[in-house]
């Protein structure tokens, strides 16, 4: 089952689209900037139509199964948020505009920086990242503009929890910190003594993910943050998991200093097959002057007669920006519809659904797989595809088997503290059928791998393609539709 | 409303756990944090929601509502509705990063497509699956030299006319790589010149970056910049306004590395700003060293064609710190919104669209410089925006013109001390003659005095 590609299903002559021909008079352009080439497709519109409904229906997403996706939060997006964010007022709004014209925006951006700080416990919010690892970017910058503002110059270390996500290094070592790994207990919690023998009056600071992606709740949290601020260090929050924790626990409110969020997880606004994300940023009081630039505010106070002036003003030490205006603004609006239908009582059904379904679907599967760490999960659990009886099985061949039977896979080989790891997620949107359906499926597998291992070592069968050969695909190197003529 | 579970469900769930009451779920959570009390506002239903959205909307002045000549980096285009109509499908939208390629062949197959209509609108060789708009792709595109020369190269030569946000994101990015030298944006008087910028080209520089269109809208022949950037054996990289380039020669055609841009002409909203969509395109050379996704074309077990993510040991999650970006999510559905909007004009509607706005904008640069007190600036090639000399401040100007509802042109004094009284104006295939003719007359009016 495959669908050419656009270039070929091309035809000289053909276009999708008709503009109106040109009521101004024509103006030549000089010879030596005319492009001759232009090789694009020449395609009709239903040529377009048609082509892209068929690719889309190759892919599996929320809206036609159940994604058990570890650290994803792959929650239902409410159709009403691409509602609200296509609304004329947003969707054809210049960011360049007067304030004066775009105050929705900006009363609506103001608000949610609002919210996310009352939900999350920090007073300072950026809406500016693009995405998660924007955010932790920036995280690890803002501290590092901190301990340099206090001429705290030898602070070269952050300690990152082995069981960590590899955006955290990614982001530290990109802003120059030498990264160095803490171990993890036997309960699945930062293993202490570890982090004591490293942190020291050289650490800038500790990148946390509590719930961690264990899906465990670090149990000494209040401690290992009192350890890294005692030494003079900083607490980054991921907040990569923060779905577990909404309306339960304020992170600020345990002691972190700076946090990301992910719209796209947390705030349902939809994956779209690898982004857009929104990867705002929460810090505490001491770090609200570090923001990247610019944040909304007030201009002028308003009156019971007159609203409020929202403008763009400057954090006084800000980092600096971090991108072309002020962040993911589409995604802003969809954030703000879905907090503003949960409300003050309502967001922690959020965190109570999501920690109740995982604890549920873990209970039916612990007996079958090996629980990792055996104790409550928060929003997510982690257990071992692999059995002494049946040698030869791995994590990748359960995870594809699952295709069959219409499920899409566990994330798997992660975290890498775990052997053969399936991280499974199931968010609060999926109901109790839909978690029997799948654990139905995870303990015939379990079965199959004893029994008929071909069916797991060979799976998928019922996808649109097999298993594909990715060293091919890494060796040959076909990166377009044509293979480009050497340049140079 | 979004969780399906009816409270006998969540009861006979809890009981299976072994558990008597939703707290105790939460018993790893210091119980003094347990269950803070928010300051929110009360949950509303979809229609009450609907409703205080559309409030705020209507709050704002959309380009529905005024006449835009407002560009800077963000254009005001039209989307033809077949974007939306295939944006807008669960399949594409709902869908998680394409991990897993046996169920996500539509989103790969789109992204291959992204790639290869990238990688021909630019001539470039490789286009990866998008960065998260103009201005990261252009810090981005930094990253990348920075290690080609593995930090021993480390002068960063940036054009004024790069867009100033992309300047000043290039900045943060690399605030912590302290023997990094940033030049060649520096204020000057009048218009700096590109033999200017070559005058700072050396050995140690890494990376000379430069915009076409510049931020000024001008076109330039970059052949022998090109050739002098190469022969210290610099980088040369140009971040583009894709558009232009169905009208005028590829950067390709001048010898440049990398191709950045923004993406937001092609058929993607202007939303306040964002999301937007970062190009990156390269010569074959640098493809082990782009950050972001990839997809490649592979066949499956019984020998079928098939795409996956490749060359993936580049990325964060498999080299962790030594990963030369930290890119994760990047812009999915824009690419996508990209490629349905490439393949819908095709070469004719891309040709036509971009040609559209060059005729429009040179017949309105062309009318204002007959104006009484307006000057068109440094008027060689263009293709559409233009500087216009004022004899007002440009603040002042918007303001008027706002009072007829036109949205006047980006003043480029916030970010150009020395252009004060210049206004940036843009011109699209939105504009009919008759808004252009308006604004002229307008702008006469409001400065007769």
């Amino acid at each position: 089952m495959t669908e050419p590609t656009i270039f070929e299903i091309s035809s000289p002559g053909r276009t999708g689209v008709k503009f109106q021909s040109s009521d101004v008079p024509e103006f030549d352009v000089p010879k030596e900037f005319l492009r001759d080439e232009l090789p694009m497709p020449e395609v009709s519109e239903i040529d377009v139509i048609r082509h892209f409904t068929r690719l889309s229906q190759l892919n599996y997403s929320i809206d036609t199964g159940y994604y058990p996706l570890g650290s994803c939060t792959m929650k239902f997006n409410p159709r009403i948020n691409e509602v609200t964010a296509r609304l004329t007022g947003f969707a054809k709004v210049h960011p360049l505009q007067p304030v004066e014209t775009v105050q929705g925006s900006l009363a609506l951006m103001y608000d949610l920086q609002n919210w996310l700080g009352e939900i999350s416990g920090f007073p300072g919010i950026t809406l500016q990242p693009a995405a998660g690892a924007h955010g932790e970017y920036v995280g690890v910058m803002i501290i590092r503009a901190y301990h340099k503002d206090r001429n705290d110059s030898k602070r070269t270390k952050m300690l990152i929890p082995d069981s960590a996500h590899g955006t955290n290094p990614a982001s530290s070592a990109m802003s120059g910190f030498d990264v160095v790994p803490v171990a993890t207990d036997k309960n699945g919690n930062v293993d202490l003594d570890s982090l004591r023998a490293v942190c020291d009056e050289n650490t800038a600071g500790l990148m946390l993910t509590n719930p961690n992606t264990l899906g465990l709740f670090e149990q000494d949290v209040v401690e290992v943050i009192n350890i890294v601020h005692k030494a003079g260090g900083l607490v980054y929050g991921d907040g990569a998991n923060l779905n577990a924790l909404l309306g339960v626990v304020r992170p600020g409110d345990l002691g972190i200093d700076i946090m990301h969020f992910n719209l796209h997880k947390t705030f349902s606004t939809p994956h779209g097959g690898g982004g857009p994300g929104s990867g705002p940023v929460g810090v505490a009081a001491h770090l609200e002057d570090f923001l990247p630039c610019p944040t909304v505010g007030i201009l002028e106070e308003g009156s019971e007669d007159y609203p409020p002036l929202y403008g763009f003003v400057e954090p006084a030490k800000s980092i600096g920006r971090m991108k072309a205006f002020f962040g993911h603004f589409g995604m802003m609006v969809r954030a703000y519809t879905y907090i503003s239908m949960y409300g003050k009582e309502g967001l922690k059904n959020i965190a109570e659904g999501s920690v109740l379904n995982a604890n549920y679907l873990m209970t039916l599967l612990k007996d079958t797989y090996k629980l990792a760490y055996d104790r409550l999960c928060m929003h997510e659990f982690v257990l071992e595809g692999h059995w002494p009886d049946a040698p030869g099985i791995h994590a990748l061949d359960i995870a594809k088997r699952l295709m069959d039977y219409n499920f899409h896979p566990p994330t798997n080989y992660f975290p890498l503290i775990v052997p053969e790891a399936l991280m499974i997620e199931p968010t609060e949107t999926e109901s109790k059928q839909t978690l029997d359906l799948f654990a139905d499926a995870m303990l015939k597998i379990a079965e199959e791998a004893k029994n008929e291992p071909d069916l797991l070592k060979s799976a998928p069968h019922n996808t649109p393609i097999g298993r594909l050969d990715e060293v091919k695909a890494a060796k040959d190197l076909v990166l377009c539709c044509w293979i480009p003529e050497k340049n140079s | 409303m979004f969780i399906p579970n009816t409270e006998a469900e969540r009861n006979e769930m809890l009981q299976k756990i072994g558990l008597s009451k939703i707290e105790d779920l939460f018993s790893d959570v210091p119980k003094e944090f347990r269950y803070p009390d928010l300051n929110l506002p009360e949950a509303v239903s979809e229609m009450e929601a609907l409703q205080n959205l559309k409030d705020l909307a209507i709050a704002n002045d959309s380009t529905d509502d005024l006449i835009c000549f407002l560009g800077a980096g963000a254009y005001n285009h039209y989307i033809p509705a077949s974007v939306d109509a295939i944006i807008t499908r669960g399949e594409f939208l709902t869908a998680y990063t394409p991990y897993q390629p046996e169920v996500s062949q539509g989103t790969l197959q789109a992204i291959f497509e992204y790639q290869s209509l990238v990688a021909s609108i630019t001539g470039m060789d490789v286009s990866n699956a998008s960065h998260y708009d103009g201005a990261t792709a252009a810090a981005e595109a930094c990253v990348l030299a920075y290690h080609h020369f593995r930090g021993k190269r480390n002068k960063f030569i940036l054009s004024r006319y790069l867009h100033p946000h992309y300047r000043e994101t290039i900045k943060t990015y690399f605030q912590g790589y302290e023997k990094i030298q940033i030049t060649g944006d520096n204020a000057v008087e009048g218009l700096q010149k590109n033999e200017d910028l070559l005058k700072l080209v050396d050995y140690e520089t890494a990376i000379v970056y430069v915009q076409y269109p510049d931020f000024l809208g001008r076109i330039h022949d970059f052949k022998a910049f090109a050739e002098q950037v190469h022969a210290v054996g610099a980088i040369l990289a140009v971040s583009v306004n894709p558009l232009a380039l169905g009208l005028i020669k590829p950067p390709s055609e001048f010898d440049a590395d990398i191709v950045t841009g923004e993406g937001q002409p092609l058929g993607i909203p202007l939303s306040y700003g964002g999301p937007y969509l970062g190009l990156f395109a390269t010569k074959n050379q640098f493809v082990r060293k782009l950050s972001g996704r990839l997809v490649g074309e592979t066949v499956d077990n019984k020998g079928n064609k098939g795409y996956v993510l490749t060359l993936t040991a580049r990325e964060q999650h498999i080299r962790r710190e030594k990963a030369t970006s930290n890119i994760c999510t990047n812009q999915g559905l824009i690419a996508l919104t990209s490629t349905v909007y490439m393949s819908l004009l095709g070469k004719q509607g891309l040709k036509q669209v971009a040609k559209l706005n060059y005729d429009k904008a040179h017949y309105a640069a062309d009318q204002i410089s007959k104006l009484k007190g307006f000057e068109v600036v440094d008027l060689g090639a263009f293709f559409n925006e233009f500087v216009v000399r004022t004899p007002k401040p440009v603040s002042e100007l918007n303001s008027l013109l706002l009072d007829y509802d036109i949205l006047g042109g980006y003043d480029l004094s916030n970010d150009y001390p020395e252009l004060e009284n210049h206004m940036l104006l843009a011109v699209t295939e939105m504009n009919t003659k008759d808004d252009i003719d308006y604004l002229v007359e307008i702008l006469q009016e409001v400065t007769n005095d």
